[in-house]
This record gives structure tokens, C-alpha cells and sequence, in this order.
């Protein structure tokens, strides 16, 4: 379980978070929603404290990370996997190097071992023997689709979705979303996704939170989304169907 | 002005703390001899053509130069002297810093700015990897490995081409010279072009890593910090020349003329 509590983050003169606090349970596909620019992204980056909060705690699984360096933040990392919105993919590497390059630092396991689980894992994603391809001769769907094979290498409770459908055609959003949901089904993991994609908030969610002005304006189930009355919300979902339907 | 006074304290400390990370990540496991390796081969051999050629020429230019005035005071016999002395303790060591760090420094600065940028740097560490440890110790243990051999290699290329232009156009005979040239230097003169490499090797890598990991601004910033690792890595290989040379100059008696 991961516990935000009264998180503040600026950069320079502009406040981005203005004390969010959430709690996101184990098994959930938690989605945060919000206008871009909005600080979701941030929010992401301070859990797993790529970016420091200025104020504030985060508790992952009981432990307080917050005063946590680097160093100190490797083992809790472990825990994680992150897709980047803009796939983040090493360039200078190949899928298969991509997908070893956590294996390699963090385990003992074989070639060979590393072999099955990073076909295993393209096979999951949909790209059997794409090994050998470097980044540049993936398409935007692709490299999303490695670099989720990637997050997930090293077996994480908890993995984190930065825009995954921005930037796609609908049906290569369908499946992302569609992996997404497949993540979560076999490999039981906790999800955060970053959105400001309704259709996809809406396809992948269990539960979900909006941020306006740098605060949680709305959390809640599916259901109680529809029916919120938060004036901010209430344009962003208007905003989104009206483009859906356009 | 205090705020400015602040950043730009904050800046030099962040540098430091770069520059001791990186010291410490080259003595600690994982060890990464192939993507050193790798390092060393894009940082020496690929910089080993530019720095035969300009050292070279350079040798050539001081031998021209210096041989016509000094023929005019019948002098002509020091030339060997004097062109090893000046490459092997100054011109040696800057000159094939310069040119790194002109190739090496921006080169740095651009890659890893690029991989700022495209959040490749948050990637590793999200993966709960250092990305100081597998990109910036890899290229400082290189550069401290190839760098000084770059200025051996530059020291003897000049001493070379200045010796074809002694004999060439002011008549010194080629053994003449080679005996001015052995006479000339001590082994004093081969520690100081060392160690003028060696600090030179930290400054060109750590620079051109520093500025790449800070670029703010996206694709526009990655440009401005290429041309900043490169400006501040020859203004501060200049200025560490001259304190070099001071300290150095009192510490090894043997380099006195």
C-alpha cells in the first residue's frame, strides 16, 4: 500500500502540488486524472522520489521514505516498475540489452534465465523476437510496449503508467490499455496510471483521483466519478467527450 | 544578487558532490569493464587522428617561429630544446586537452543530456540503478586512463614535427636535434606532462558530465550545455595549467632550467 500524505511540490516561483493526500491499496488500478500540465507526472516522480516534495510523507508498504536519498531508495525501487511517458527506452541499446540491463545489475540470473524471461515478456507484450532492434526502429507503440516489458523484468508490486496512450493511434491505445488490464490479471500488480486519456482512465481503472489547482479535487470509484459535482471535473469529462465524439 | 549568489554556490556543490560520487563509484562494485572499455575507445582511439594532426602541426609552427628568431642570435642549436621543454611541460598537455575536450567534453555533455531529456537518466534510477556510477565513473576512469596517453602521444607527435621542420628548413641535423631534445628533458618533465594530463582527464569528463546532467530547457538546453562543458572545460584546463605549473615547478626541483 502506498500512502501520500500532504504533499507539496514547487519548482521555482510555480506551486505544482499544493498538499495531495491518497492512499492507493494493494490490487488496485489506481488512475489520477487531470489537465496536462497539472503536476500528475510530478506526483508519480515524487513517490518513487525522483523528485524531492518540499513537504510532506510518503509510506510505502508501512515504511516512511521520504527523508530517503538515492542510495537509500534503492531497495524500495526495487519494488517498482515505471513505463515514462515518452517510453524512455536506452538508446544506445538494444531491446533484448534494454531488458537485461535490470537483470544484470540486480540479480544473479544466467543468460540463459534472462533469455526466457525477457522472451516471456515480449511475448507478453506482443513483439516475439524483437530482441535484437534497436530503439529507433521501434514505432511509438512499440517502444511502449518494451518499455512496459521492461518495468516489469524485475517482478514489481507496484507499477507506474506516465501517459501511456499519449501520443497513439486509438487502436494502439486499445492496446495498451488492453496490456495494462492483462498486468494487472496475471501478474497481480498495484498500478498507478497518469492520464488525461478518459477513454483509457475509464478502460483501465479500478479507482480514481483528479487533481485541479494542485490538490485531489475528486477520488473515488467509476460510479461516484460520473456523479461528482466538482465544477473542474465536470468540464474535464465534458471537454473529453465532446473530443471523443468529434 | 544573493539569490544569484546562492544558485550559483549551490551549482559548485553539486559539482563536488558529482565529482566525489564519481570517484567513489569507480572503487565500488558493479564494475563496468565493458562500457569502460567501450570509453576508453571513443574517448582515446577515436580522439587519437585530431590529436596526432593538430600536435603535429603545432610542433611544426613552434619550430618555424621560434628557428627564425632564433637564427638571428646564431641560437638555432636550442631549438630542440626549446620545443621539447614548451610541449612537453605546457603546450603538450593543454593542447591535447583542448582538442578532447572540444570532442570528448561536448560529446559527453550531448549524450547525456539527450538521455536527461528523454528521462533515460530517471529510467535508471527508477530501476533503482546509479546512473553516476554507469555513466559518469565509467568515462572519468577512461578519460584518466586515455587522456595522459594522449599527451604523451601529443608531446612526442609535436617534438616529431618540430624536428622535421629544424631539419628541413633551418638545417639542424635530425641527430642533433634528437641529442638536444634527449638532453633537454628529465623524468620530472614526463611527471608534470602526467599529471597535467591526469587533471585535465577529470576536468574535460566531469565538466561535460555535469553539464549534461543539469540541462534545463529540453533540446535547446542540451545545445547550450555542450558549448558550456566546452567553454569551462578550457577556461578551467588554463587555469589549472597555471597553478599546476606553479606548484609543480616547486615540488619536482629537477624541472628548474
Amino acid at each position: 500500500m502506498i500512502s501520500i500524505k500532504n504533499i507539496w511540490k514547487s519548482f521555482d516561483d510555480l506551486e505544482v502540488l499544493n498538499g495531495i493526500n491518497l492512499d492507493i491499496d494493494t490490487g488496485d488500478t489506481f488512475v489520477v486524472m487531470g489537465k496536462s500540465g497539472c503536476g500528475k507526472s510530478v506526483l508519480l516522480k515524487v513517490i518513487l522520489r525522483l523528485l524531492y516534495p518540499d513537504e510532506g510523507s510518503i509510506i510505502i508498504d508501512g515504511e516512511d521514505t521520504t527523508s530517503y536519498d538515492d542510495i537509500a531508495m534503492m531497495p524500495v525501487r526495487k519494488k517498482f516498475g515505471m513505463l515514462f511517458q515518452g517510453a524512455a527506452l536506452f538508446d544506445s541499446m538494444n531491446v533484448w540489452q534494454n531488458l537485461a540491463y535490470p537483470l544484470l545489475e540486480h540479480t544473479d540470473l544466467s543468460i540463459a534465465e534472462i533469455d526466457d524471461k525477457i522472451a516471456m515478456l515480449l511475448s507478453f507484450v506482443d513483439l516475439d523476437g524483437a530482441q535484437k532492434k534497436m530503439p529507433a526502429e521501434l514505432s511509438g507503440g512499440m517502444k511502449k510496449r518494451v518499455a512496459l516489458a521492461r518495468a516489469m523484468i524485475n517482478d514489481p508490486s507496484y507499477v507506474f503508467f506516465d501517459e501511456p496512450t499519449t501520443g497513439l493511434d486509438p487502436v494502439t491505445s486499445g492496446m495498451i490499455n488492453n496490456l495494462i488490464i492483462r498486468t494487472r490479471e496475471r501478474f497481480g500488480v498495484t498500478s498507478i496510471v497518469v492520464t488525461h486519456d478518459l477513454a483509457s482512465a475509464m478502460r483501465v481503472g479500478t479507482r480514481y483521483a483528479f487533481i485541479d489547482d494542485g490538490i485531489i479535487a475528486f477520488e473515488g470509484n467509476k460510479d461516484e466519478l460520473f456523479k461528482s459535482s466538482n465544477p473542474g471535473l465536470r468540464e474535464f469529462i465534458k471537454d473529453a467527450s465532446w473530443q471523443d465524439r468529434s | 544578487m544573493l539569490n544569484n549568489i546562492k544558485k550559483s554556490l549551490e551549482k559548485v556543490y553539486d559539482y563536488f558532490t558529482l565529482v566525489a560520487r564519481a570517484f567513489a563509484g569507480i572503487v565500488k562494485p558493479p564494475f563496468y569493464f565493458a562500457e569502460t572499455l567501450r570509453q576508453m575507445e571513443n574517448i582515446g582511439v577515436q580522439s587519437l587522428p585530431i590529436v596526432l594532426l593538430t600536435s603535429t602541426f603545432v610542433g611544426m609552427i613552434l619550430a618555424y617561429q621560434s628557428g627564425f628568431a632564433m637564427a638571428i642570435f646564431g641560437a638555432k642549436m636550442y631549438i630542440g630544446t626549446l620545443i621539447s621543454l614548451s610541449l612537453v611541460r605546457e603546450l603538450g598537455p593543454v593542447l591535447a586537452a583542448i582538442v578532447v575536450a572540444g570532442r570528448v567534453g561536448a560529446g559527453t555533455a550531448a549524450e547525456l543530456g539527450s538521455m536527461l531529456v528523454t528521462e533515460q537518466i530517471d529510467a535508471m534510477r527508477a530501476m533503482a540503478t546509479d546512473p553516476i556510477k554507469k555513466l559518469v565513473s565509467t568515462k572519468l576512469l577512461a578519460g584518466m586512463i586515455m587522456i595522459p596517453l594522449l599527451v604523451i602521444i601529443a608531446d612526442l607527435m609535436g617534438i616529431l614535427g618540430g624536428g622535421f621542420i629544424a631539419s628541413a628548413s633551418f638545417g639542424l641535423a635530425p641527430t642533433f636535434y634528437k641529442k638536444t631534445v634527449i638532453q633537454a628533458l628529465v623524468v620530472e618533465d614526463l611527471a608534470m606532462t602526467l599529471v597535467k594530463g591526469l587533471f585535465f582527464s577529470v576536468l574535460i569528463i566531469t565538466i561535460g558530465c555535469y553539464s549534461g546532467l543539469h540541462v534545463e530547457g529540453g533540446t535547446t538546453g542540451v545545445g547550450k550545455a555542450t558549448t558550456k562543458a566546452v567553454v569551462l572545460s578550457i577556461v578551467f584546463i588554463l587555469i589549472t595549467d597555471y597553478f599546476l605549473s606553479v606548484v609543480l615547478l616547486k615540488l619536482l626541483p629537477g624541472l628548474a632550467f
